[in-house]
């Protein structure tokens, strides 16, 4: 899909801007998944251009976690496809998943950092596991790291003696630790006041300059991640109900997207939706 | 109609729980085939030796000497009656090698050990510490559970050993230092009469239970529910489920090795 669209939830879009330039990172065709009798996905199609921040916004119950969870390949999906650089990682065994693996980094939504590691050592993980880099190199690149998301003279500290915005910066400094061409980044900001939350948006941007990202982000902190958002999906009873850059997206009349920006879209109204 | 519907509900039920047993047993095949598959860890493997062995020896210690002492003051009292108290060191020594040994030290460290597993994989998999494993392109069976199976299958004889050691020493303490058992019909007792096959029976039931403990404990930690009460139901449902069937085989395991 090269342009920006509204999806009525009838499977068929409405074109409302034009498309970046750039190619996509990645490519969402079709994507379907099924829990139980709940359909969560129900056929979303998404492109994520390169060098771009998009972000994934829908109200709880929209299938945006199960689909970030499809892209970082935690999950297989029942039908539809995925595509990093030209390859379509739905059909791959796990051999190729670890080698697309490595071109991603990724930021939990509780950040993920191992307990039993200091923060050195979690960030040094990844590259102790699966580089041959000396222990030097290693020790050189952690502290880059560290000092590009604000972290430095940390390296000792445990996670368990960190703020919750301290540690969702080290859980970014081990994400981008490998140079990753694509972030991906699970509701990065839940969990924290407004100041901090303002600060990881920053830090986000700056990080997606510095290191010339494709970044993936899941987030419910409407409107306030626009800000740092280049693109905007809106997901709707697991399709995509809008998708464009945000100033289309938040100049679409839509009455859906508009409620969910009014904060009267919610889980049950899905599931409502769902059952009906 | 109701019958359609009854049969339908059961036949998922067995459906179900089919499902359930594979996934089980496959997570122990993978989980046993990771061992021979590089890269070898023996950091991993040394860490998890230290918390499933080293860490319990203490306990092992003081389980294995108090059992010791109780066998010794019950079997010289029993023995007594019949006039054989010089069989005392044989019969302590048989019941620790062959039963008690290999099962109270598989319990003691399914409490200890097990437990603790349970809730460390437990909390890892509901912070996502497992799925980050995963997005780094490191499997986290190889990673996490494979070295506890490694550590468990050399820990558990050699643990059940020092039980078995430490046992005997406090049944010799009580039922000859105290009761006044014969010292020298102690410890002859027990050569003449224990050979080999009551060595390895102890040997094989210890490390059947290990790979029973580390298989429950990692099974349900890792498995357990992303809610605040999945933690403390797979530690609980591991060390249950864990000490029955170390139990359960324990009678099976005799029955062959008899």
């Amino acid at each position: 899909m090269s342009q920006t669209e509204i999806n009525h939830g009838d499977g068929h879009a409405q074109d409302i801007g034009n498309a970046p330039s750039a190619g996509n990172a990645i490519e969402v065709r079709d994507l379907r998944r099924r829990f139980g009798r709940q359909q969560v996905l129900d056929g979303v199609t998404l492109d994520f251009p390169a060098g771009q921040i998009t972000t994934i916004v829908g109200p709880s119950g929209s299938g945006k976690t199960v689909l970030l969870k499809h892209i970082n390949l935690l999950l297989r999906p029942d039908s539809g496809t995925i595509v990093f650089d030209n390859v379509e990682v739905t059909k791959l065994g796990a051999t190729g998943l670890d080698a697309v693996r490595e071109k991603f980094g990724m930021l939990f939504q509780a950040g993920a950092l191992f307990d039993s590691m200091s923060i050195f050592d979690n960030i040094a993980f990844p590259l102790v596991e699966k580089t041959r880099l000396t222990r030097a190199e290693i020790a050189e690149r952690v502290h880059e790291t560290l000092k590009a998301v604000g972290l430095q003279g940390m390296e000792a500290k445990f996670p368990s003696e960190m703020s919750g915005g301290m540690q969702k910066r080290a859980a970014l400094a081990r994400a981008l630790v490998r140079r990753p061409k694509i972030l991906m980044l699970d509701e990065p900001t839940t969990g924290l006041d407004p100041s901090r939350t303002g600060a990881i948006h920053e830090l986000i941007r700056r990080t997606q300059e510095n290191f010339q990202l494709t970044a993936v982000m899941v987030s419910h902190d409407v409107p306030a991640v626009f800000e740092v958002s280049d693109r905007v999906a809106f997901l709707h009873n697991g399709r995509t109900h809008l998708n464009g850059t945000v100033a289309q997206v938040m100049a679409a009349d839509d009455d859906v997207f508009k409620r969910f920006l009014a904060g009267k879209a919610s889980g049950e109204e899905n599931e409502t939706a769902l059952a009906g | 109609m109701a019958i359609v519907e009854m049969t339908g509900r059961l036949g998922a039920l067995v459906i179900d729980g089919v499902v359930r047993l594979g996934a089980f047993v496959l997570f122990l095949l993978t989980t046993a085939l990771y061992v021979f598959i590089p890269p070898f860890k023996p950091r991993l493997w040394i860490r998890q030796i230290r918390i499933i062995g080293a860490d319990s020896l203490f306990l092992i210690i003081l389980i294995g000497g108090f059992t010791g002492m109780v066998l010794g003051l019950q079997g010289y009292n029993t023995l007594r009656r019949f006039g054989s108290d010089g069989a005392l060191g044989t019969v302590v020594a048989l019941v620790l090698v062959r039963e008690l040994g290999p099962v109270l030290a598989a319990l003691m460290i399914a409490a200890r050990a097990g437990s603790a597993m349970a809730a460390e994989l437990g909390a890892m998999q509901s912070t996502e510490q497992i799925d980050a494993l995963t997005v780094m392109a490191i499997n986290p069976i190889q990673y996490l559970v494979s070295p506890r199976l490694l550590a468990g299958v050399i820990s558990f004889p050699l643990l059940t050993a020092v039980f078995d050691v430490v046992g005997i020493f406090g049944g010799y303490m009580v039922g000859v230092g105290l009761m006044g058992a014969p010292s020298g019909a102690y410890f002859n007792g027990i050569a003449a009469n224990m050979d080999g096959h009551d060595i390895m029976t102890g040997v094989y039931k210890s490390l059947v239970f290990g790979v029973i403990v580390i298989w429950i404990c990692c099974y349900k930690g890792y498995h357990a529910d992303r809610m605040a009460t999945g933690v403390s139901r797979a530690t609980t449902e591991a060390v249950v489920l864990s000490s029955a069937l170390i139990l359960a085989f324990d009678y099976f395991l005799t029955s062959i090795l008899l």
